[in-house]
C-alpha cells in the first residue's frame, strides 16, 4: 500500500511538471526549430540524471531516523506551500494554471527574439534547458526525498520515469500543449500526498510511533484531503458571498 | 560572487519555503516539539497532523483576508 501510494505520488508530481516543461519546449521548438530546443532539453536531462546519480546513493548511507526527520521536515514544508497554492487555486483566490496561455506567451517571446546564430540558436537552447531543468528539479527533489525516506528510490524513480515517458510520448504525437490534462486537480492531489508523506515521515523521524504502523499514512492522507476540500468549500462560499454584496 | 550567492539562496528559499514563511516556521517548531516529547517518553503522534491542518487553514484564511482587504471589503 505504502509503495503504491509512493509510486502514484511521484507519477502524478512528475506528470504535472512534465506537462509544464513540455509546454515550454514545444513553444520554442515549433517556433524556432527543434535542434537547439531538443539539445537544451537533453542537456537539462543529463544534468538532472547526474544530480539523481550523486544524491540517490549518497542519502542511502545516512541513518534512517535523522534522515527521515530532516527529509520529512523538508518535504512537509515543500508540501505545505504546494497544498496552499492548490487550495487557493481551487477556491478561486488564485488564477488557475493555464497551459494554453503560458504556451501563447512563450511563442510570442520566441518570435520576437532574434536568432543569435546560424548553427546554434542559443535562445532556444537556454529556454528549453531552463524549462526542463527547473521543472525537472522539482521531480528530482520529490523522487530523492520520497526514495530516501522510504528507502525505496527504485519505485519512486519508476513512477517519475513512467510519467516522463507517457507525457513525452503524448506531447511528441500531439505536438501541442497538453491543456486538457487536469493539471490543477493533479496538483491538488500531489499537494495532499506531499504534505501527508512529509507529516508521516517527519513525525516518525522525530521519534513518533504511529498507531497501526505504516497503515497510519492512509489516515493522514484522509485527514489532509478532507480538511483541504473543506477549506476549498469555505473559500468558494466566502468569495461568492463577497461578490454577491 | 555575492550576487550569485544571493540569487542561489533566493532560489532555494522560493523553491522550498514559498509564499508563506510562517507555515515553514510552524512545521519546524512542531517537529521540534514532537522530537523533544518523544525523547522524554511522550508519543504525541496526533500533534503533527493536527498542526498541519491548522497551519494550512490559518495560511489560507489569512490569504483570503488579505485579498478582501485589497479589494476594500471586510
Amino acid at each position: 500500500m505504502h509503495e503504491a501510494l509512493l509510486v502514484i505520488s511521484t507519477f502524478l508530481a512528475s506528470s504535472v511538471e512534465m506537462v509544464e516543461a513540455l509546454t515550454i519546449v514545444l513553444a520554442v521548438g515549433l517556433t524556432r526549430g527543434w535542434r537547439s530546443a531538443l539539445l537544451g532539453s537533453g542537456a537539462a536531462l543529463v544534468v538532472l540524471a547526474a544530480v539523481v546519480a550523486v544524491l540517490g546513493p549518497a542519502v542511502g548511507h545516512v541513518p534512517l531516523a535523522p534522515l527521515r526527520l530532516f527529509v520529512g521536515a523538508l518535504l512537509l514544508i515543500f508540501g505545505l506551500q504546494w497544498l496552499r497554492k492548490a487550495i487557493l487555486r481551487a477556491g478561486g483566490l488564485k488564477a488557475l494554471h493555464d497551459e494554453d496561455a503560458i504556451y501563447r506567451t512563450a511563442v510570442e517571446q520566441a518570435r520576437t527574439t532574434a536568432a543569435t546564430g546560424r548553427e546554434m540558436d542559443w535562445y532556444s537552447f537556454t529556454v528549453a534547458f531552463k524549462g526542463v531543468f527547473l521543472e525537472g528539479f522539482e521531480v528530482v527533489f520529490i523522487v530523492v526525498t520520497f526514495g530516501a525516506s522510504a528507502h525505496q528510490l527504485g519505485p519512486a524513480a519508476a513512477g517519475a520515469f513512467a510519467a516522463v515517458i507517457i507525457v513525452g510520448t503524448v506531447g511528441v504525437v500531439l505536438r501541442s500543449p497538453l491543456a486538457r490534462v487536469p493539471e490543477n486537480t493533479m496538483k491538488f492531489v500531489v499537494g495532499i500526498m506531499l504534505t501527508s508523506f512529509g507529516t508521516f515521515w517527519g513525525a516518525e523521524g522525530a521519534g513518533v510511533r504511529w498507531p497501526g504502523g505504516d497503515s497510519a499514512i492512509l489516515g493522514v492522507v484522509a485527514l489532509v484531503a478532507l480538511s483541504s476540500i473543506g477549506l476549498v468549500l469555505v473559500l468558494r462560499r466566502r468569495l461568492a458571498l463577497s461578490e454577491a454584496r | 560572487m555575492r550576487r550569485a550567492l544571493r540569487s542561489f539562496a533566493h532560489f532555494w528559499y522560493d523553491f522550498v519555503v514559498g509564499d508563506d514563511w510562517r507555515m515553514a516556521a510552524t512545521a519546524v517548531v512542531i517537529l521540534a516539539v514532537t522530537w523533544f516529547a518523544a525523547h522524554h517518553g511522550l508519543n504525541l503522534w496526533w500533534l503533527v497532523p493536527l498542526a498541519v491542518v491548522a497551519t494550512v487553514a490559518g495560511s489560507v484564511l489569512f490569504a483570503l483576508r488579505s485579498a478582501g482587504e485589497r479589494r476594500g471589503d471586510r
